[in-house]
């Protein structure tokens, strides 16, 4: 299936969760903020969290950083 | 005095440092930790953004700035509208560890100065939501004052515009805020050099919030020391209380013994 991660479609496997989509793009699960369809998810629900078809997922860590 | 018994304590979270620094600007995030480590400042401002996911070979700031160590400050720099910013304030939390975030409300692309009326719409969101708000502000001692009102703990209003480097342009309105409202003033933006931070503490700040003076100089590590120095002399001089200003001269040595 086919879903939007940081504005770029990507084809991911059937039944991927969120966990499991970190894991792919090797990003440490504890250092992002995960938006799915808007909504923010808690850390603790990305292994449960399954990913559908169309979905847009933005993952988001921080950045150096003063102000603007 | 002794600098490191006077503790700025915001939401009864006690700070060591009383210079902040952002972590924007540096060649790479070497540098970026090695003028942190010179600057002794132990707040550190982020900003929350896309990982990217194309290049994963890229380096995490947090490998370099250990969350341990330092007190990790988001803010939501480049938000125009209350909803992204309260947007960037819920993804900062979703992402770090505490409720703390430097709130940016930015009203115009050309000053950034803040948008006030958004400012405050957006703190009162996120202070209901538990939140920590810090937000920089203008120098505007009502605007300060409503925001304190509604629940921000500390008030981070500007020297100048930020990167401008032009240093306190309104004295006398930073003073009337310092006067005006009971929570601890953090100067951000606009600072140029370490007199400007110096002379921050001295009018009262309890603290400098500054990256482009830092990160912008020509040797970052050694203004970044400066600004350690500066803001440790203004407090000790606005501790120590300076002496009037006066008109005429008034000598120093005795008269007295004189032929």
């Amino acid at each position: 299936m086919t879903i939007q991660v940081n504005g770029e479609s990507r084809g991911i496997g059937d039944g991927h969760t969120v966990a499991a989509l970190l894991r792919e793009l090797d990003i440490r699960a504890d250092r992002v903020a995960v938006e799915l369809n808007l909504e923010i998810l808690d850390r603790k629900d990305f292994e449960t969290r399954g990913l559908r078809e169309g979905d847009r997922v933005e993952i988001l860590s921080f950045i150096g950083g003063g102000a603007e | 005095m002794d600098t490191m018994n006077d503790r700025l304590v915001i939401a009864g979270r006690e700070f060591q440092s009383r210079l902040w620094v952002g972590t924007g600007k540096y060649k790479d995030f070497a540098e970026t930790k090695k003028a942190i480590d010179a600057s002794g400042a132990d707040v550190v401002t982020v900003a929350v953004r896309r990982v990217n996911i194309t290049d994963r070979s890229k380096e995490n700031l947090l490998d370099y700035l250990d969350p341990k160590k330092y007190i990790i400050l988001p803010n939501t720099a480049g938000c125009y509208t209350v909803e992204d910013a309260v947007r960037y304030a819920r993804l900062a939390r979703a992402a770090g560890v505490s409720d703390l975030v430097k709130l940016e409300v930015i009203g115009d692309e050309k000053t950034l100065f803040p948008d006030t009326a958004g400012l405050i719409e957006a703190a009162k969101i996120l202070i209901k939501e538990g939140f920590i708000v810090l937000p920089y502000t203008n120098d505007d001692p009502i605007v300060a004052k409503k925001l304190v009102d509604i629940g921000c703990p500390a008030v981070m209003p500007l020297a100048a515009p930020i990167g401008s480097g032009l240093g306190i342009r309104n004295p006398y309105n930073l003073k009337i805020i310092m006067e005006t409202v009971k929570v601890p003033i953090i100067v951000d933006a606009g600072v140029g050099t370490a007199s400007d931070a110096a002379l921050a503490m001295e009018y009262g700040a309890d603290a400098v919030l500054m990256n482009t003076a830092i990160a912008g100089a020509q040797d970052p590590i050694a203004m970044a020391e400066a600004m350690k120095y500066g803001v440790w002399a203004g407090r000790l001089a606005y501790k120590a209380g300076r002496i009037p200003r006066k008109l005429y001269a008034t000598a120093s040595s005795p008269i007295e013994g004189m032929l």
